[in-house]
């Protein structure tokens, strides 16, 4: 189908992105790369009536760690940009971010879609979203009133819904610490689908042996969750297949047309200790 | 990117400066001016801000071959070069292509008539890589962006990437071979 019509404007810099959306208020939508978006304006399941295009913010456009060891991510940088950054730019440190790049839809999507623009998007199985509170990630957003970080496990309220004002901009991802022993893993009925169920763990790994860790999953609640029952398998000296089986015993899956919650639990079983052995391998 | 021009009475170029906000909820058909380069020529197109990439590439511009299927960036027929990368021209605005260099597969051929044959196409010729050729342009161009950035890429990695785009009649295998062998005669032409 073809979008409903809308006026179209162009934000020059940042100032002028906030300063557009207070004035436009609900009635606008942000757009970066348009991979979620304008999908859902062909569908006329989106109908906003102005859109702000925060593209030729190229100060958003950025990847890389801080002095604090920070990977720091612009809301523009793409999904692509991600996935071949040349060696050293994400390191061991966050080499489970870069990998987790190939489970995003297709090349072609991954050339256009942002790391902003899917945080923002908040879908409940987005890689993105579940790599931010896997990794206790915050995220940077601008508005009228200033600047404010909100922590990943703040952020996702439900299907779609952030703790995002309308008149405000995400800016910047944090992640805030290196995670060298974590891995994201996913299920779905073909490569570059929607995931089923994934899973992203992040281990605390001293010597040989594993002390602790954050379990996440995604595909599995409203939004993406930690399961402080698997991290406590971790924590206790578990095995993997064991912390896999408290994280599919903890939570209560959808069922629904892509899976049953039976089949669901068995995804999370597998996906989880598969996730660990991932994680411990790099 | 370039700022539009707004000439044909649209409020497009809004930024720090002016806020011409119609506070009226019904928005009228607003019409905008854009340039868009594509195949290494300048065109300058009059539309409503809905209109996608593919849709003004087909229904103003007269560039026919870059096929619509889906309109929601399912099947990959759309698919063009922005910038050398393969883009759903199906899933961005017009607008948003100003500034950026587009390719479509009318850019592959050569020759007055535009019957010479690229490699790619005439790999895809020679491999059976199409029956009906609804999907074939966006799969030239799909490869075209891949092989342009991955000239290395593994028959492996070719059978991943192809999977961005839907073709129901081939079952994919010849299309591979032929973006495989195309792959490798490149290779080989560079080391001579």
């Amino acid at each position: 189908m073809k979008p409903a019509p809308f006026r179209y404007h162009r934000a020059r810099d940042l100032a002028g992105a906030t300063r557009l959306l207070a004035e436009l208020g609900e009635d606008a939508k942000v757009i970066a790369g348009g991979q979620s978006l304008v999908a859902m304006m062909n569908f006329r399941l989106a109908r906003p009536q102005h859109l702000i295009d925060i593209a030729g913010l190229r100060e958003l456009d950025h990847l890389g760690t801080d002095a604090d060891g920070a990977l720091r991510v612009g809301a523009l940088t793409t999904h692509h940009t991600v996935e071949t950054a040349p060696p050293g730019t994400l390191g061991a440190e966050f080499e489970v971010i870069r990998a987790a790049m190939g489970w995003i839809g297709h090349l072609p999507i991954r050339t256009r879609g942002t790391a902003g623009g899917s945080v923002a998007h908040a879908d409940a199985t987005a890689e993105w979203c579940l790599l931010a509170v896997a990794l206790d990630a915050a995220f940077l957003v601008h508005g009228p009133r200033g600047r404010r970080r909100i922590a990943a496990g703040d952020f996702f309220l439900g299907p779609y819904t952030t703790a995002l004002d309308p008149d405000e901009l995400l800016t910047e991802i944090v992640f805030p610490r290196p995670a060298p022993y974590a891995a994201l893993t996913e299920f779905a009925a073909r490569r570059g689908d929607f995931a089923i169920v994934s899973a992203a763990v992040d281990l605390d790994v001293q010597g040989a042996s594993v002390r602790g860790g954050r379990v996440a999953l995604g595909g599995v609640a409203p939004v993406p969750v930690r399961v402080p029952e698997a991290e406590e398998v971790l924590a206790g000296g578990g095995s993997f297949t064991a912390c896999a089986a408290a994280a599919a015993a903890a939570v209560e899956p959808p069922d629904d047309a892509n899976g049953s919650a039976s089949y669901r639990k068995q995804l999370i079983a597998t996906l989880v200790r598969r996730a660990c052995e991932e994680a411990v391998s790099r | 990117m370039t700022d539009t021009d707004t000439d044909a009475g649209t409020d497009s170029d809004t930024g720090a400066d002016s806020l011409p906000v119609d506070s009226s909820p019904v928005i009228g058909r607003e019409l905008q001016l854009i340039t868009l380069e594509v195949n290494g020529e300048e065109y300058e197109v009059i539309t409503e801000p809905r209109r996608t990439l593919v849709d003004i590439l087909r229904h103003e511009l007269r560039l026919t071959g870059t096929h619509v299927g889906c309109e929601h960036g399912v099947c990959g027929a759309c698919t063009v070069l922005l910038d050398g990368r393969p883009v759903r021209a199906c899933l961005m605005f017009a607008a948003q292509a100003e500034g950026a260099a587009i390719r479509t597969v009318e850019s592959l051929s050569d020759g007055a008539d535009g019957s010479e044959l690229s490699d790619l196409q005439r790999a895809f010729r020679s491999h059976h890589g199409l029956q009906c050729g609804f999907c074939t342009p966006g799969f030239l161009m799909l490869a075209e962006g891949f092989l342009a950035e991955r000239p290395q890429a593994t028959k492996a990695e070719i059978r991943e990437v192809v999977a961005a785009n839907l073709c129901r009649c081939t079952g994919y295998q010849s299309i591979v071979e032929a973006i495989d062998s195309c792959a490798a005669a490149r290779r080989e032409g560079e080391e001579k």
